[in-house]
């Protein structure tokens, strides 16, 4: 276990050193979300009844920025084969390295959300279950998103490659993270949606690393 | 430990590399690998690490209680650092040793801290990885080697870009490695001054000198 956490340790301790990952990815998040009202208008229901969508699709945009790095800086460097002769299964270096990108990357940008949300007039009792749903589905982003890094490691500009293949997986977690929104705001139930959204993260947590560690030997052969 | 390998078969890219290689290897000895270039060196290393499943033949340990995966009993240190130039020169040091974990009455520190004098880099401690020069990194990528115990040592050209001297800390460092009964298998174009090292010519025809 000491293993693991040295190995979180490390990536988290590069993510703040190296700092332009998350800087990029919050950038992203901020421009690509202040220019839609300049685009569509200072129309305020219009931005309001569409802001949790674009929010959630513009943080699943902004998280795939820095997805490529997860393995590719370490495959890059020599890391990656150093890493596979440890006590870790590659399970759980996948794991390790998700959950640093969870960390480092989802979290700040969850939480950036609810700024985000006041440039698009989104109503004061959403602002709760925007940040709520977004910190219970962002983990399928960064352990899905580990098995495109993963599969990418070795195509040069994997970055649009990344964005092809697992944005089609994020499409669960979109509809029930913005279902879960929805029914907060409206008469619906909002326990089935959010109870869905938390089983999409809790199985990709699970399958994710699984296929990033099989897609990572196939890639050291 | 004893290393076996008997009619290994690697293949690369649909071509066989290496073709019915066998060797054994007991506690203490060292094997240089020699060859030209794509003669397989690298690949066997690999193979041996567990990054590559051979085609045929077999890899194995034997005089061993525990049942290990041999990844898990070696050190690799290829062509790549495995270094982290945002980190400082011990923190590198440090994580791989937390990582690669072993059993010691030292502490983590004070093994980084032998490690790395032993390499000459005590100096240079405290700085980012990334100011290091070719050779320093090398020393670096070796000192884990120091720091980490571990019975078989797989180095791919380990002193590509060192000086003499450094030349002479990784012999020592060997040297000392099989005095404690380690293994070690090195693969090399330069003549490396090991004691009574067996060698291995990889090429159209293998054969153990």
């Amino acid at each position: 276990m000491s293993a693991f956490f040295a190995l979180l340790v490390r990536d988290l301790r590069l993510a703040v050193r190296q700092g332009g990952a998350l800087g990029t990815a919050l950038g992203f998040y901020l421009i690509v979300v202040a220019m839609l009202p300049l685009g569509l208008g200072a129309d305020l229901n219009l931005l309001s009844r569409i802001a949790p969508g674009v929010l959630w699709i513009a943080l699943l945009l902004s998280a795939l920025l820095s997805l490529g790095r997860v393995f590719e800086s370490d495959y890059e460097d020599g890391s990656l084969d150093v890493l596979a002769t440890g006590p870790l299964p590659l399970e759980l270096v996948a794991v390790a390295k998700a959950l640093a990108h969870w960390i480092s990357t989802s979290v700040p940008l969850a939480l950036l959300a609810p700024v985000l949300g006041i440039l698009l007039n989104l109503e004061l009792l959403a602002y709760p279950a925007l940040v709520a749903t977004m910190l219970i589905g962002t983990p399928a982003i960064s352990f899905i998103g580990a098995i495109g890094a993963a599969l990418t490691l070795k195509a040069r500009r994997g970055g649009l490659l990344i964005a092809l293949l697992v944005l089609p997986l994020y499409v669960p977690t979109l509809v029930f993270g913005i279902a879960s929104i929805r029914a907060m705001l409206g008469p619906d139930d909002v326990v089935a949606p959010l109870l869905i959204l938390t089983a999409i993260s809790l199985g990709a947590i699970i399958l994710g690393p699984l296929a990033a560690a099989s897609a990572l030997r196939a890639q050291m052969q | 430990m004893l290393l076996v390998v008997e009619n290994l078969v690697l293949s690369r890219g649909g071509r066989t590399v290496i073709d019915g290689l066998s060797f054994r290897l007991k506690d203490g000895e060292a094997l240089l690998l020699t060859g030209a270039n794509g003669a397989g060196k690298t690949t066997l290393l690999r193979a041996l690490a567990g990054f590559l499943q051979p085609a045929s033949g077999e890899i194995r340990v034997e005089n061993e209680d525990s049942d290990f995966e041999l990844g898990e009993r070696c050190h690799y240190v290829g062509h790549l650092e495995g270094i982290k130039p945002h980190l400082t020169v011990s923190e590198n040091l440090l994580f791989w040793a937390a990582y690669l974990g072993c059993e010691t009455l030292l502490s983590l520190g004070d093994r980084a801290a032998i490690a790395l004098s032993q390499f000459g880099l005590a100096p240079l401690a405290d700085i980012p990885a990334g100011y290091l020069s070719a050779g320093q990194k090398r020393r670096l990528a070796l000192a884990r080697l120091a720091a980490v115990h571990r019975p078989l040592w797989l180095l791919d050209e380990p002193a590509v870009s060192l000086d003499a001297a450094s030349v002479g800390l990784l012999i020592d460092a060997v040297k000392a490695h099989r005095a404690d009964g380690g293994l070690t298998i090195v693969a090399t174009h330069m003549p490396l001054a090991f004691e009574n090292a067996k060698e291995v010519r990889l090429g159209p025809k293998e054969k153990l000198a």
